[in-house]
Order: structure tokens, then C-alpha cells, then sequence
């Protein structure tokens, strides 16, 4: 059996809801970044997959290479973002930051 | 000489640019720095309305006397023109306005005083203390909009203008103004406005009329689309539209009856805005009716002729006899009897333009230039009594001239050429428009001599007043006994700085009036020739009145 | 001397005093003393200049002369009348405003006079006003008002001469108004400025007249086209009203009646300023104007200047018998003079009346500087006493001066007998030429009153002096500080004695008796009357302008049948015209009318050319019928042209002759005036000594010899005395009426605006109001009660649909997701 698009697609389309899932029901936010760390991912997974069998030869790994950039900077102000809550109400938990209600 | 330089719009929008420097400049928090913030705002509007003063100049050399303008758009120089907005609506059609700025002999004059004035009273805006920075930028806004009225052809373009003076003013009453400001601001906000609304509505009208705001256009009758609401001479509605326009810039100027809220406007703004207003807003009236008023309803000029020159009569007796009256009745302030002068004043140049002579048109226009620098200055010499004593109650002086004698000198020439005295400017151009107005109404010209003695003895009155007779024990000690603010009791430099150019000015235009009248006489010998066969221009002695 | 020189040094003249006003206004506080000096000199190089003007100008014959530089903007013209430059000082376009200056022998005596007494004044306040606080400043006016009363000489315009009057009267605002710090002074100054802004008026609005009529300020130019018949309105009468509305002017400046009452209390300003301008030379502008403009005055207009003259002449000469302030009495004797010499011209006296002029300069500069020496010294004297009560200019206060001050006494003397017309003296010519004059016009007009008026005024003057100088000088001391006093110094006397010594009669003319022998006479002929025969007294025509106006006169009447002539033909052309378009357009129209279409729309165009076509040939006829007119009217404009050259001509060897034809006393005068003034010369004189003989004795009697009590006659003549004491209530009479009125309307007017006017504006602004505040209300309850209920539903939903909004960053993506899926469920 050889591996085709939909092996990749179903590969990418776990790993969506399992950081779909994290980002709903994680309380830490830490766990929340992670969650969207893997959809993240999931989408990298899926630009390579079409790279290799869409014909979209190149334009789907810098797509991607695109998106792991991205996710870095995202990563890096979203823990800066993390680290000031947690500066602000001593825990990450977020549940009980619900400020935006305001 | 052909001018690439878009001098026009550079000269209109300047103030602007220093505007938004003012802008950006943030004021100091402590104390120190912000009395330096202060400083640079007022020495940046210095700049700015000295390097347009320089403009200004440039144009005055530049301009050829020659080229007569008016009706003739190619003989307009300085022109810049391009479409600002085109848009296509239902039912109207196509609206073209166009940014359409050019100068003649009519307007360089106003652009020249408009810089002179305003570079002026910039010296004269240093003793404001509060919002400085705001202060300025409404000032240079302010600025802008007179500057562009002057030039604007467009009509469009001209309202946009007229409107945005508008608003400064407002503020510049309103908020530094004296005890009872925000009543004179409304009054003047409202009282323009109205005359903006009647403009607005002739406006639009003219466009339906004409199928432009281009006024040059406006002023070939064979541009008239046919069945529309101005079209066919001496028609109840092109008199009709006369009248709204004239009533639009008779509260400018402002003409009798118009003008109850210049006394007020005067006595409660600032003296720079005083200045500006006497000095240049009047002539916005003035300008406007012979610009577009004139122009484009020529015929109902002819109808309307006796009227206005009726008003003019009306307002120079009127005028007078006011400013004497404020002497003997209720508080004597200095400042209300120099804006009833203003009434009189302009009163001169409202006959002059009715007369349709070029003797009558050109003395108009001078006279606006005069009355600009003329008024401009009696209102600084007040502001500087008025700086020290904090009051400009007329009787509360008495023998200034021991205690302030080079300030006296300086009174005694804005006095004496208010007067209208030989060897100042403002003679020339009353003699000239009493010259011209004769012979088109001799009667309502002879009337109107009475100014000439009423103006004498309320401006006599006042300079015995205020710096005759015995000194007033009030005032007996130094303006300033700390000596910080004002260390001699006389005038200070920065004053006299203000106040020497325009005494230059008047004195040096009264001796040879060549170089302003040779600017205008094309330009008014075809305004008058082109009004010809509509108007009444001389005649019998009493077939007139 | 070419013309160009001559002019050129007569502008240095005018600007010296300028320069002199410039260097103390700006640097008197430096200069302090020097200021004087510096002044003085200047007018004494002034008036060497002067001098020269007038010995080259007088005494040498110009010819015709014309320079034009390459823009013809500078014009020199020269001719035994005039020299003259005139300038295009700017234009407006089609109209050049052209100005200029002129030397004719009057400007260059004038010159002289101007120069001279202000040198003297400049001298004599050294001295006068050494210590005053303003010390240069007093010299800076003094320039200036030299400077501006020599503009005025040398003017030959309206323009520059209306300017330069203005900027005298200015000048004179700041010299009465010097001491401003006591209010009689600056309500002197202002009072002064204000009269004369009246007549001023009334110069001005006759200048409009002319300038209407003729387009140019140009005297030689106004009169010339006068001349020609061209007048303004073509009427009579409104020559005649320019006439008087210029003379107006002259009222103002010269206080003739009824303007009068600035000059006495003009005496408020410094005593050398009221010789040098309330005396001699400013009020004196007003004479010389009339003087200039005699050419244009009127048969009518010429009456009313005699009549103000001599009005004037009167009532100031009865106030001032009762005066008893010093320079009061001066003043009204310089009003009543300046009477006599506007009376003279009005007359038609021309002469006599700038002669008269002339000598009352000096000899009233004489008075004035006396009465200055005298009140010099009795101002000291007070000072000394530390007496600040007793006013020093009360004659009543002086007394036996005559032993203190013998200089100033003997010139004062001289010069009350020179202004009695006692013989050997300058001012018995001139008044008794005046005398001559007046009589002569009374017998050719029968205005009898005239020379009566004049005899009864020269008789009060030679009392009321005669009485001034007794009081003041003759007798016992009346006070201690008269007895103080003592001569003044030289830079105070020097002057007195030069102006006495102007004062005698060879300088003029050298028979004491008759002042047609001198030079004086003879330069200064009567110029021609510009104004058409039929305006003019016939005694002021010569011969030649009689044949030319009665020429004239028949040539007009051929031209207006001719005119009549071409009339009916004018009108068959109308008629032709008439005919030819009424129908056929008429046609035109209804056909194109009836049948609405667009052909025949075009053929009623067609009718309408050949309309058209046919009103043109009726215009040809009326062209024609125009022809004949024209031609008609042309040859009686060439006949004018004749009369004006023939004016220029003859003017001034007409002028020549005339006096010559004076001089010698032989058959041929110039006109029927001067053979009348030359048979009344004799029997004038005996009756002028005679009654200035009785005049001056009746006031010796009474004052001297003390034959009669003066108290005594006065209280047996109280309701007189009281008119003349309170100068005729004048002041009073202005203040109750003309000025009470001004400033009564002016308050009313002051009060109208602010309540009903700007009462009309605020009552808008509170209507508008009041409709804004019910407005308000309905807005508030039923337009806002609409808004606020749809705003309550609203929010009413808004609290339900609030509660998914947790806050939760996690529920917010869960929301997003469940929407996702469902949109990708629905549309599919």
C-alpha cells in the first residue's frame, strides 16, 4: 500500500482536532498555545501534501515555510502575552481571565 | 513673465504647513519649557506669515499692470486650474468644480494687505497666554481661508474658502476673547452664516444657470442656458439673486444695517483678531461684490445702483454719527468707536464701487487697502493701552501724550490718516471715490462729505481724551512698577515693530499712490467698461440725486 | 534764470522746512537748544531763496516757454503769468492725475511773505520760547507748518492746493494745541480743525464740480476751458455755486463770517505762533486763494464774497471795541481785516485786496510779536511776583509800558497807525485802495452798503487799536508787575523793527498818496475773468471780451436755426424709420406665429433682416439730418476757441495796461471798473483820513485825555455792549444749535442702533430661540420618546443576547467552529 494524498489528509485532519480540541478545553494557556501550535501544523502538513500530489510543485513548501515563520513570531508574542497574565493575576488558568466581557 | 511656481497656492496653503508644525510641536509641561514651546510657536507663525509676506511681494513685482482680468480669463496671471471634483449624480448631471486660483488688478491688491496685515498682528498675537498653541494654528487656519478667498475663481472654491475663515474666527472670538465673548462669537458665527446661506443658494442657482462655478464664466451672458432661473436680463429673479448675493457681502463688509455685530466682534476679540478682522475680513464683503456680485448681475446692478450707493451714504453718516455718540453715551469704549469708523469707513467704499466710474472703483479699492492698514493700526494702539491698563474705557485716560509721547506720535498719524488727511493714503482714496461718486450722485456724494467733519471730530475727540489735558491720577505711576514686563512707560520695541511698517505704508502711499493705483486701473478701466451699458455713470446734477 | 531753475529752487524752498520738521521731530530730544538754531537757519536760507523767486520772477519779463521731457509725464510751461511744472502724479488709466507747481507774481510775493515773517517767528521764539519742556518740538512745528503754507503758495492745482490747506490746518491743530495740557488749548486746537473741516467741505465738494466739468485739477486748464463757454451742468448758477463752495473754503481758513470762531480762541497756542499764523500768513491762504480763483468767480459769486467780507469785517471790528484780553483784540482786528480784504476782491478789487494782504502781514506780524514782547515780559514779571492770579494778558493789567519796553512801544505804535491808515504808512494805500474800490462798486451796482460798511469798520479799527495801545501802554503803571517789566532783547526786538520798517510806504510805492505809482500795481493787474460775459459784472469785462461775447452770442443764434433747420429733417428720418419697421417686423412675427412651424419661422427671420435693412436706411437720413447739426455746432465751438485764445493772449498785457492806464491817469482803462476805482481814488482818501482821523482822536479823548468815562458810555449802552462784549453770542448760538444737534443725533443714533437695531437682531436671535426651546420640547417628548423607546427594545435585546458573551477566549473559538461547521454544512 503505498501513501497518498488521503493518508496525509486524514494525518493532517487528526492533528486539527486534536489542537482544536486542546485550544477549547485546555484551562492553561499555556496548553491553549500548544493546541494551536498542531492546527498550525495540521495546515503545514496539508501544504506539503498538495505540494507533492496538486501539482503545486514549490509554492506549497514555502507556503509552509511561510506558516512555521509565523508560528514562531506567534509563539514568541503569545508567550509574552502569557507571561504578562501571569505577571498580572499570578496564574495561567484561563477560565477565570475573562476581562473581555468588559 | 510666466510663473511655473504655483505661487497662488503655495501663498494659500503656507499657513498649513506651519500650522501642522505647530501641531506637531508639543507643548512644555514645567514652566520653563513651556514658555519656550510658546516662544517657538509664536516665532513659527512669525515665519510662516513673513515667507508669504515675501510671497505676496513676489506677486506684486511680478504681476503685469497691464493684463486687465475681470471678464477675461486669459489675461488672469498666477492662474492655477485643475478639476477638484468631478462627479456625475442622477437627475443634476455632472458636477465639475474646479481648483481655479488667478489673480488682477482687483485682487492683488487684497492678497498684498492680507499678508502685510496678517504678518503684522502676528507681533501683536505675542501677548496671548492661553492655549498659545491653539491660539496659532487657528490663526494660520484663519490665515488660509482669507488667502484663498482672494484668489479663488471658482465660486465653489471661493465658499469652501469663505467657510473655513469662518470657523477660526469663531474660536479666536470665542475663546480668547474679552467678558462677553461667546455672545459676540455667535453673533458673528450666526450673522456670517446667514450671509453664507443666501450666498449657497445663488450660488447653486447660478450653477443651474450657467452649467459652472467658474466665475469668469459666469460673467459671459452668452454662457446662459436658456429657460433657466437667472436667465433674461432684469428679471425679478436675477434681482432677486442680486439681493441675496449683496446682502451675503453687505454683512461682511458691513453695510448699514448689517453691521450691529462688528461693535460687538471688535470690543470682545483679541486686538490681533481685531486687526485682522477690521483689517481684512471687511474687505472680503467689499471684494466678494465686486468679484461676483457685480460681474455676473450687472443688469440688476444698474437697477439696484441709487440702492447701494443710498447704503454707502447711509453707512458713512451713520457710521460717524455713532462713533461720536459712543462718547456721550454709556461706557465710551475706544475700541467700539473705531469699529463704527469701520462702518463709515466702508461706507466710502460701498459709494465708490456704486459710482461705476474708475476714478470711484479705483479709490474703492485703494480705500479697502487703506482702511486695512489704517485700522489696523488703531486697533494696535489700542490693544497697547489696552495691554497696560486693562481697560479701554475712552475717559479713563487723559494726558498720555507726557507720559507716552513716541506712542503719541504713532497715534497721531493712525489718527490723522483715518481723518483723511493730505499726505496719508486714506486721502487719496476718499477724494478719489468722492471725485468719482459725484459724478454719478452728486447729491448723496455732497451728503456724504458730511463724514469728512463728523470723522474729524469723534477721532479729535478721542486724541483729547485719551492724550490731552491733565494726566488721569490712575494711571500717575509706571505701567509696570516691577519694570519686568514693560520697562519704559512709552511704547516697546516689539509694538513699534508692528506698528512703523504700517505707518511707512500709509505715508508712502499717500505721497505717491502710483505703484497700487497702476496695479488696478486696467483691470477696473475694463470692470467699468464692461458694467457700461447697464449702469448710470454720470449726468445731471440732480436727474440722479 | 531758466523756468526749470526757478521752479526747482521754488520745491527747495517748500522742502527746507520740512527737513527742518524732520531733523527736530526725530532728533529734537538730542538737539534740545540747537533745535532752534538749526531752524532758524534754515528759514533764513529759506528766505534768501524766496528773494531770489521773487526778484526773478517779478521783475523780469518770461517768455512763452514749453519743455515736455520724452513721456510728456513732466511739463515745464513758462509765460509772463505763470511758470509753472506739471507732473502726472498718477493715473487711472485713461485719466491722468496731474498736479504741479506755479510761480506767478502773487505766489512769488507770497513766497516772500511766508519765508520772511516765518524767519522772524523762528528768531523771535528763540528767545520767547527758551525753557519750555517741548522746546523742539515747537521747532518742528513750526517747520511743518511753514513747509505745508508754502505748498500751498506755490500749488497750482485744486489737488495739491486742497492737500497742502489740509495739512496747514493740521499744523495749526498742533500749534494752538501745543500747551494741550490745558484744555482751553486742546479745545482751541480741535474747535479750529473742526471749522475749518466745514469749509473744507465746502472747497472740496466745489472742487468736484470742476472736476466733474473739466477733468483736471489744473487752474490755467479750468479757466482756460471756461473760457470757452464749457461750464458745469451747464448753468450759471452752478458756476456760481462752485464759485462760492471754493470760497467756502477761504471762509474756514480766513474765519470769515460765519465761520470766524476758531481764530479768537486760536489765540490759546503761543503768541509767535498767532503772528505767525492766525496773523499773517495761514488765514491769509483763504485770500490768497480767492485771489487765485477770481478768474472763475461769478457776477453772483463774486456778491456774496464782498458781503461776507464786509460782514465779517464789521462784527469782528464792533467785538473787538470791547475786548480786553490782549491778543483777543488782535485777533478780531485780524478777522476783521481779513474781512476787508475778501471784500476787496469780492469787489472786484483784486489789487487792492492782495495788497492789503501783504501789508497787514507785516504790520499785524508787528502787532502780534508785540503783544508777544509785552506779554513775555509781563509773564516774568508775574513769575517774579509769584503771582499766578493776575492774567498777564489783561490790558487792564498794563498800563505806562511805554517806559519799560520803548522799542516795543514805538514799533507798536507804528504799526497801530499803519493798521489805522494813517498816511505814510503801507496800510493807508492798501486801505484806501480797498476804500476806492468799495466805492466804486457802489456806484456801479448801488450796493451802497458795501463801502459804507467799509468806512465804518476802518473807523473802529483806528479806534479799537488806538484804545489798545493807551490802555496798555500810555498812563501810569496799574499793576507792580507792569512796573517790572523791562525791553526785551534783540532777538525780540530786531524783528518788530525789520516789520515796521516793511511797514512804510516806499517800499510799494513812491507817492505816499496813490499806490498806482509803485511796482506793486503794476505786477499785480487783475487777471481776466474766465467766467462767460453773461455771468459777469459788465464793469470787469474789457472791450474785447464784450465784442467777442456779443460775437459769439450772434454766431450761436445762427447755429441754433440751423439746428433749427436740420430738426425736421431729423424728424422725417425718425418718422421714416418708424414706418419702415413697425409693420414689416410686425408681420414677420404674426406670420411665423400663425403658421408655428419652422419654415416659416425662417421667413419671418428674413422679414425681420429686411427690417432690419430698412431702419438702417432711416438711420442714414437721421445721419445726415446729424451732419447739418453737427456742422452747426462746430462752427460755434470755433468761435469759442477764438474767445480763449484771444483770453490767454491778452490777459496779462491786459492786466498791463490797466494799471499803467491807473498810473498815468489817461484816457484808456481796461475796464469800466478801473476808470470808476481811479475817479473814486481821491474823494476815498479824504473820507478815509477823516474817519480814521476821528477815530483815532474820539479813542485819544476817552482813553488818553479821559474826556469821556468808557464804563459810563458803555453802561448808557448796555444791550450793545453786552453784544460785543459776548463777541455776538456766536459760540453760544453754535453750541445751542449746530453742535448741540451733531451731538444729540449722534447719541440718539448711538442709542437707536444698540437698542432697535441690534434690538431687531437680538429679538431674532430670541424668537429663534423661543421656537428652538418648544422645538426642544417636542423633541425631547415625543421624537426622543420614539427614539428612546426603539433604543429600550434594543436593549432589551441586547441583555438577553448578552449572556453568550463570557468573556471566554475559549468559548469565543468554540463559537467560531460550531459556525464554521455549520456553514460548511449549509452550503454545501
Amino acid at each position: 500500500m503505498s501513501i497518498g494524498l488521503n493518508h496525509y489528509l486524514i494525518l493532517s485532519a487528526i492533528l486539527f482536532s486534536l489542537g482544536i480540541f486542546a485550544v477549547i478545553s485546555r484551562k492553561n494557556a499555556i496548553m491553549v498555545l500548544m493546541g494551536l501550535e498542531l492546527v498550525l501544523n495540521s495546515a503545514n502538513i496539508n501544504f506539503i501534501a498538495f505540494a507533492k500530489f496538486g501539482g503545486m510543485n514549490i509554492d506549497g513548501h514555502i507556503a509552509a515555510i511561510f506558516v512555521i515563520i509565523l508560528a514562531a513570531a506567534e509563539a514568541a508574542i503569545a508567550l509574552a502575552i502569557v507571561l504578562n497574565i501571569y505577571q498580572n493575576y499570578k496564574h495561567v488558568n484561563v477560565d477565570e481571565i475573562d476581562k473581555l466581557k468588559e | 513673465m510666466s510663473f511655473n511656481f504655483p505661487i497662488l497656492s503655495w501663498i494659500t496653503f503656507l499657513p498649513i504647513i506651519g500650522m501642522i508644525a505647530i501641531l506637531l510641536i508639543p507643548t512644555g509641561k514645567d514652566e520653563n519649557a513651556k514658555k519656550r514651546s510658546h516662544l517657538i510657536f509664536r516665532w513659527t507663525t512669525v515665519a510662516t506669515t513673513f515667507i508669504q509676506l515675501i510671497l505676496a511681494v513676489i506677486i506684486y513685482m511680478n504681476y503685469n499692470p497691464a493684463m486687465k482680468g475681470i471678464t477675461d480669463v486669459n489675461t488672469f496671471q498666477f492662474v492655477e486650474k485643475f478639476t477638484w471634483i468631478k462627479a456625475a449624480f442622477p437627475m443634476v448631471g455632472e458636477i465639475k468644480i474646479e481648483y481655479f486660483l488667478g489673480l488682477d488688478g482687483m485682487s492683488v491688491p487684497m492678497v498684498l494687505l492680507t499678508a502685510i496685515v496678517v504678518f503684522v498682528a502676528s507681533f501683536t498675537s505675542f501677548g496671548i497666554s492661553k492655549q498659545v498653541k491653539g491660539y496659532f494654528m487657528m490663526y494660520l487656519l484663519l490665515d488660509t481661508g482669507m488667502m484663498g478667498v482672494f484668489g479663488a475663481l471658482d465660486f465653489f472654491l471661493f465658499y469652501v474658502f469663505w467657510e473655513v475663515m469662518l470657523l477660526p474666527m469663531y474660536f479666536l472670538i470665542g475663546i480668547w476673547g474679552g467678558p462677553r465673548k461667546e455672545y459676540a462669537a455667535i453673533k458673528f458665527f450666526i450673522y456670517t452664516l446667514l450671509g453664507s446661506v443666501f450666498m449657497l443658494l445663488v450660488m447653486i442657482g447660478l450653477y443651474f444657470t450657467f452649467g459652472t462655478f467658474n466665475l469668469i464664466e459666469m460673467t459671459n451672458a452668452t454662457k446662459i442656458i436658456q429657460g433657466s432661473i437667472f436667465s433674461g436680463l432684469d428679471t425679478n429673479w436675477r434681482y432677486i439673486g442680486f439681493i441675496a448675493l449683496f446682502i451675503g457681502f453687505a454683512i461682511k463688509v458691513p453695510a448699514f444695517p448689517f453691521h450691529t455685530w462688528l461693535p460687538d466682534a471688535h470690543v470682545e476679540a483679541p486686538t490681533a483678531i481685531s486687526v485682522i478682522l477690521a483689517g481684512v475680513l471687511l474687505k472680503m464683503g467689499a471684494y466678494g461684490m465686486l468679484r461676483i456680485a457685480f460681474p455676473i448681475f450687472p443688469d440688476s446692478v444698474g437697477y439696484f445702483q441709487y440702492l447701494i450707493a443710498l447704503i454707502g451714504t447711509i453707512s458713512i453718516v451713520y457710521g460717524a454719527l455713532c462713533a461720536l455718540g459712543q462718547h456721550k453715551v454709556g461706557k465710551r469704549d475706544f475700541k467700539k468707536m473705531i469699529a463704527y469708523s469701520s462702518v463709515s469707513h466702508m461706507g466710502y467704499v460701498l459709494l465708490g464701487m456704486a459710482s461705476m466710474r474708475p476714478e470711484g472703483i479705483s479709490g474703492a479699492i485703494f480705500q479697502m487697502f487703506n482702511h486695512g492698514t489704517i485700522t489696523a493700526m488703531l486697533f494696535m494702539i489700542v490693544g497697547v493701552i489696552y495691554d497696560r491698563s486693562h481697560t479701554r474705557g475712552l475717559d479713563e485716560f487723559g494726558g498720555l501724550a507726557n507720559k507716552m509721547p513716541i506712542y503719541t506720535g504713532v497715534m497721531a498719524i493712525a489718527f490723522f490718516a483715518a481723518i483723511g488727511l493730505p499726505g496719508m493714503s486714506g486721502f487719496i482714496s476718499e477724494a478719489f471715490i468722492f471725485l468719482g461718486s459725484f459724478q454719478t450722485f452728486p447729491v448723496l456724494t455732497i451728503i456724504s462729505g458730511l463724514g469728512i467733519v463728523l470723522g474729524a471730530a469723534y477721532m479729535l475727540w478721542a486724541l483729547q481724551r485719551v492724550f490731552f489735558g491733565k494726566e488721569n491720577e490712575k494711571w500717575a505711576g509706571p505701567w509696570d512698577p516691577t519694570h519686568t514686563k514693560y520697562k519704559t512707560d512709552d511704547i516697546n520695541g516689539l509694538e513699534l515693530t508692528a506698528l512703523v511698517p504700517l505707518a511707512i505704508i500709509i505715508i508712502y502711499l499717500g505721497i505717491n499712490p502710483g505703484p497700487m493705483i497702476d496695479i488696478m486701473s486696467a483691470s477696473v478701466n475694463h470692470f467699468v467698461d464692461y458694467m457700461q451699458p447697464f449702469v448710470k455713470i454720470g449726468g445731471s446734477l440732480l436727474g440722479g440725486m | 534764470m531758466t523756468p526749470e531753475n526757478l521752479l526747482n529752487i521754488a520745491i527747495l524752498i517748500t522742502l527746507l522746512p520740512l527737513l527742518s520738521f524732520l531733523i527736530n521731530i526725530f532728533f529734537g530730544k538730542k538737539l534740545g537748544k540747537v533745535s532752534s538754531y538749526i531752524g532758524t537757519t534754515i528759514m533764513g536760507i529759506d528766505l534768501i531763496l524766496a528773494v531770489t523767486v521773487f526778484v526773478s520772477k517779478v521783475f523780469n519779463t518770461w517768455s512763452e516757454y514749453l519743455v515736455q521731457n520724452a513721456d510728456k509725464s513732466l511739463t515745464y510751461l513758462a509765460s509772463d503769468a505763470m511758470v509753472q511744472l506739471k507732473y502726472n502724479w498718477f493715473s487711472f488709466g485713461r485719466l491722468n492725475v496731474q498736479v504741479g507747481i506755479g510761480i506767478d507774481n502773487l505766489a512769488a510775493i507770497m513766497l516772500v511773505v511766508v519765508t520772511l515773517i516765518s524767519f522772524l517767528v523762528h528768531l523771535f521764539s528763540t528767545e520767547y520760547m527758551a525753557g519750555d519742556k517741548r522746546f523742539p518740538r515747537f521747532y518742528a512745528y513750526l517747520g511743518i507748518f511753514t513747509f505745508s503754507m508754502l505748498g500751498i503758495v506755490i500749488a497750482n492745482n485744486f489737488l495739491f492746493m486742497y492737500s497742502f490747506w489740509e495739512l496747514v490746518g493740521l499744523s495749526s491743530y498742533l500749534l494752538i494745541g501745543f500747551w494741550y495740557e490745558k484744555d482751553s488749548a486742546s479745545n482751541a486746537a480741535k474747535k479750529a480743525f473742526l471749522t475749518n473741516r466745514i469749509g473744507d467741505l465746502g472747497f472740496f465738494s466745489g472742487i468736484m464740480i470742476l472736476f466733474f466739468t473739466y477733468g483736471t485739477f489744473m487752474y490755467d486748464e479750468i479757466f482756460g476751458k471756461m473760457a470757452t463757454g464749457l461750464i458745469p451742468f451747464d448753468s450759471g448758477t452752478m458756476l456760481t455755486v462752485a464759485g462760492i463752495l471754493v470760497f467756502m473754503g477761504a471762509v474756514g481758513k480766513s474765519a470769515q463770517f460765519p465761520l470766524h470762531v476758531w481764530l479768537p480762541d486760536a489765540m490759546e497756542g503761543p503768541t509767535p505762533v498767532s503772528a505767525l499764523i492766525h496773523a499773517a500768513t495761514m488765514v491769509a491762504a483763504g485770500v490768497y486763494l480767492v485771489a487765485k480763483v477770481f478768474p472763475m468767480l461769478t457776477a453772483d459769486a463774486l456778491l456774496v464774497v464782498a458781503y461776507t467780507g464786509a460782514i465779517t469785517a464789521f462784527i469782528a471790528a464792533t467785538i473787538a471795541l470791547t475786548q480786553n484780553d490782549f491778543k483777543k483784540v488782535l485777533a478780531y482786528s485780524t478777522v476783521s481785516q481779513l474781512g476787508y480784504m475778501i471784500m476787496s476782491i469780492g469787489v472786484g478789487s483784486y489789487m487792492t485786496g492782495f495788497f492789503h494782504l501783504l501789508t497787514h502781514a507785516w504790520f499785524k506780524a508787528a502787532l502780534f510779536l508785540g503783544s508777544g514782547s509785552v506779554i513775555h515780559q509781563m509773564h516774568h514779571s508775574a513769575h517774579h511776583f509769584h503771582d499766578h492770579h493776575t492774567d498777564p494778558q489783561d490790558i487792564r493789567n498794563m498800563g505806562g509800558l511805554r517806559k519799560t519796553m520803548p522799542w516795543t512801544y514805538a514799533t507798536f505804535l507804528f504799526a497801530t497807525m499803519a493798521i489805522s491808515g494813517v498816511p505814510l504808512t503801507s496800510g493807508f494805500l492798501s486801505k484806501d485802495g480797498i476804500l476806492a474800490g468799495t466805492m466804486a462798486f457802489g456806484n456801479l451796482t448801488g450796493h451802497w452798503l458795501i463801502p459804507i460798511i467799509g468806512f465804518s469798520a476802518a473807523a473802529m479799527t483806528a479806534f479799537y487799536m488806538f484804545r489798545l495801545t493807551i490802555v496798555s501802554f500810555h498812563g501810569d503803571f496799574k499793576t507792580k508787575i507792569a512796573e517790572h517789566t523791562s525791553e526785551n532783547k534783540f532777538v525780540i526786538v530786531f524783528p518788530l523793527v525789520l516789520l515796521v520798517v516793511l511797514s512804510l510806504w516806499f517800499w510799494y510805492s513812491p507817492n505816499p498818496f496813490d499806490a498806482n505809482a509803485g511796482w506793486f500795481a503794476h505786477k499785480l493787474a487783475a487777471p481776466k475773468t474766465a467766467v462767460p460775459a453773461n455771468l459777469q459784472w459788465d464793469f470787469l469785462l474789457t472791450e474785447e471780451q464784450k465784442t467777442a461775447y456779443a460775437e459769439k452770442t450772434s454766431k450761436a443764434a445762427e447755429a441754433k436755426a440751423n439746428i433749427k433747420e436740420a430738426l425736421p429733417a431729423t424728424a422725417e428720418g425718425t418718422e421714416l424709420h418708424k414706418e419702415a419697421v413697425a409693420p414689416e417686423a410686425n408681420q414677420g412675427a404674426k406670420e411665423a406665429a400663425a403658421t408655428e412651424s419652422k419654415a416659416v419661422g425662417e421667413l419671418g427671420h428674413q422679414e425681420n433682416d429686411l427690417a432690419k435693412a430698412s431702419e438702417h436706411k432711416a438711420e442714414e437720413v437721421k445721419t445726415e439730418a446729424h451732419t447739418t447739426e453737427t456742422a452747426a455746432v462746430k462752427e460755434e465751438h470755433k468761435t469759442g476757441e477764438a474767445a480763449v485764445a484771444a483770453h490767454g493772449a491778452t490777459t496779462h498785457e491786459a492786466g498791463n495796461a490797466h494799471a499803467e492806464a491807473g498810473t498815468h491817469g489817461g484816457g484808456h482803462y481796461v475796464n469800466k471798473f478801473a476808470e470808476e476805482m481811479h475817479h473814486f481814488h481821491v474823494p476815498a482818501m479824504i473820507l478815509s483820513l477823516i474817519i480814521a482821523g476821528c477815530g483815532i482822536g474820539f479813542s485819544f479823548l476817552m482813553y488818553q485825555f479821559k474826556l469821556f468815562n468808557p464804563d459810563a458810555l458803555a453802561n448808557s449802552l448796555r444791550p450793545l455792549y453786552n453784544l460785543s462784549y459776548n463777541k455776538w453770542y456766536f459760540d453760544e448760538i453754535y453750541q445751542a444749535t449746530i453742535i448741540a444737534f451733531t451731538v444729540g443725533f449722534g447719541k440718539v443714533l448711538a442709542i437707536f442702533d444698540n437698542k432697535v437695531i441690534d434690538g431687531i437682531v437680538n429679538l431674532t436671535g430670541w424668537f429663534t430661540k423661543l421656537v428652538g426651546h418648544i422645538t426642544a420640547i417636542f423633541d425631547n417628548v415625543v421624537i426622543d420618546g420614539l427614539v428612546n423607546l426603539l433604543a429600550k427594545v434594543t436593549s432589551l435585546f441586547g441583555a438577553m443576547i448578552r449572556k453568550v458573551q463570557t468573556g471566554r477566549v475559549q468559548s469565543y473559538v468554540a463559537f467560531v467552529i460550531i459556525a464554521i461547521i455549520m456553514l460548511v454544512y449549509f452550503l454545501k
